[in-house]
């Protein structure tokens, strides 16, 4: 497969290299453990937000270390969680005395890394709160999986969170804004090509020219379903469907609508199926008061998109109005 | 027979040569109903634990492991660094200050690793993970000790049960990890963690039989 990479054990360091020089007005990349670091941190009485993955999601999470977001990010291996000295040397380099706040997407992997690292945070001295995200509503059987993935709503808790510590929350009041912001999001995501992770040099899962995987992980997982691709109408309601019976959303609502490119697809297409989203949402009385179009977290170059929907009141639509610099999002900066 | 700290050197250098030459076969496994890094994530741990080897040569047996499992959480990521990171630390633990160690002690160690695991995945037996290649040893080795065995027919057994649990794998349904999303699909696979905590015991058995 073909990729702008020289050597698939350097495309992480040599990324987070170009990250570094990129946004040296915003972050700071602390190598060995592999660390990006908000470029004023620690920020004098702000409670410390710390969140990091595997990598080959750009640009979650580095790209959302800044003013109003992430303190820091913690990059692992391509699709590989980071170890706990990552997110050990993150939260020391936030922690302000505040108290630090670990945003985790539910993945094995990364449950028990953050978990080791709380741990040896606490050893230290520093108060360490944890939430993880699963909004991803392919996830069917909670019982007898590792429970629901978390996707989309890790960008929009990372942005309304870092809001509200930004303006001086608590960590007490920074952890249960980040557990609502869960509450109340849900996400499904669909694929048309696989992605091709580094080391391996293959699609991950093959997927033939007419068809689709419907509920699709951001790793390549396996989704609910695969069918023959359709139009962009019925792809949005297989998607749309499932999160508005989940949690659910009704009529009169107010969302978020984020409609995320999962790093091969044109936002041209993004911006299709947004309209597509809208015009199932306006049938279904609800508004969209706010929407983020784009690919904010990607599966390296696999073509899909996915749906998040946030209910929002007027709490959470404060914060994710508020000034955000980095570089991936910014506004009222 | 006892296993001796060097002993112990050797099986940490041959697991290390193994999972290398096993790398690709490990990840094959984990493609098909994980996410494609098990082999190249032990490989870089265990590559970076050689390298610390030589700073613990002299020291207990205790100091070793733990050195091995810190290594391991350093370096590994993904579920299998935390997981194998516990199991050597909590082995460390149980060995802590020792340069040899019985039949009767390895089964000690043995089963602080398993509940280490145990611990941190949140795991039981049957759920299609490592403990079930891991467990079913503990078990063959205390037996074997309950019996009277020398340790290496009681090690000999333990990895026979290892193998034998690794192999039951391919039936069992995935709820834990991330083949757990598989659901059903996940059936008809051997569990690439089951098949590495496999490797590692047999690692024990080939340094023990070659220093006879």
């Amino acid at each position: 497969m073909k990729k702008l990479i020289n050597a698939p054990e350097q495309v992480v360091k040599e990324a987070l290299a170009g990250m570094a020089d990129a946004h040296a007005d915003l972050l700071k990349v602390h190598y060995d453990p592999d660390i990006i670091v908000r470029a004023d941190a620690p920020v004098a009485n702000k409670v410390g937000l710390v969140s990091g993955g595997g990598s080959g999601h750009e640009p979650m999470h580095g790209g959302f270390v800044g003013k109003g977001m992430l303190d820091a990010a913690c990059p692992g291996a391509v699709f590989t969680s980071p170890v706990p000295d990552q997110m050990l040397a993150a939260t020391k380099a936030v922690s302000a005395g505040k108290g630090v706040l670990h945003i985790v997407k539910n993945y094995t992997g990364d449950v028990m890394n953050f978990e080791m690292a709380a741990e040896l945070a606490a050893a230290e001295g520093i108060e360490v709160a944890s939430v993880v995200t699963n909004d991803d509503v392919a996830v069917k059987d909670s019982l007898y999986t590792a429970g629901r993935r978390g996707v989309g709503v890790t960008v929009l808790m990372e942005k309304i969170v870092g809001g509200a510590a930004e303006a001086g929350a608590d960590l007490a009041e920074v952890k249960r804004l980040a557990e609502k912001v869960n509450a109340h999001g849900r996400s499904m995501g669909m694929a048309l090509t696989s992605c091709v992770v580094p080391h391996a040099g293959k699609p991950t899962f093959d997927l033939p020219d007419d068809e689709m995987e419907i509920g699709i992980g951001i790793h390549g997982e396996p989704g609910r379903t695969r069918v023959k691709v359709g139009h962009a109408a019925d792809i949005a309601a297989m998607l749309a469907g499932p999160i508005l019976e989940d949690l659910p959303f009704k009529q009169g609502d107010h969302v978020l609508a984020f409609v995320n490119g999962m790093g091969g697809t044109p936002l041209i297409e993004l911006y299709l199926m947004y309209n597509e989203l809208n015009k199932i949402l306006t049938s279904h009385g609800i508004t969209i008061s706010r929407r983020l179009i784009g690919s904010y977290i990607t599966s390296l170059e696999m073509a899909g998109c996915s749906f998040t929907l946030l209910k929002l009141d007027d709490e959470l639509t404060k914060f994710w109005d508020a000034p955000v610099l980095t570089p991936a999002l910014r506004w009222g900066c | 027979m006892q296993i001796t700290a060097d002993h112990v050197i050797k099986f940490i250098e041959t697991i290390t040569m193994r999972v290398k030459e096993q790398r690709d076969y490990l990840t094959q496994l984990d493609s098909a109903i994980g996410d494609a890094d098990h082999g190249v994530n032990l490989d870089r741990g265990f590559t970076t634990v050689l390298t610390k080897l030589p700073s613990v040569a002299d020291k207990d047996i205790g100091t070793i492991l733990k050195t091995v499992g810190t290594t391991l959480v350093s370096t590994v990521g993904g579920a299998s660094g935390p997981l194998y990171g516990t199991a050597f630390l909590r082995a460390g633990m149980a060995s802590a200050d020792r340069f040899e160690l019985s039949v009767d002690d390895l089964a000690v160690v043995v089963e602080a690793a398993l509940e280490g695991i145990q611990a941190r995945g949140k795991s039981t037996r049957g759920e299609k993970t490592m403990i079930d290649a891991i467990g079913p040893a503990v078990d063959a080795l205390k037996a074997a000790r309950a019996a009277g065995d020398d340790l290496l027919t009681s090690l000999r057994k333990a990895v026979a049960a290892c193998q034998a649990g690794m192999e039951a794998t391919i039936p069992m349904l995935a709820t834990k990890g991330r083949a757990s999303y598989l659901g059903e699909r996940s059936i008809g696979h051997q569990d690439p963690g089951a098949t590495s905590a496999f490797l590692m015991a047999q690692a024990l058995l080939e340094v023990l039989e070659a220093s006879q």
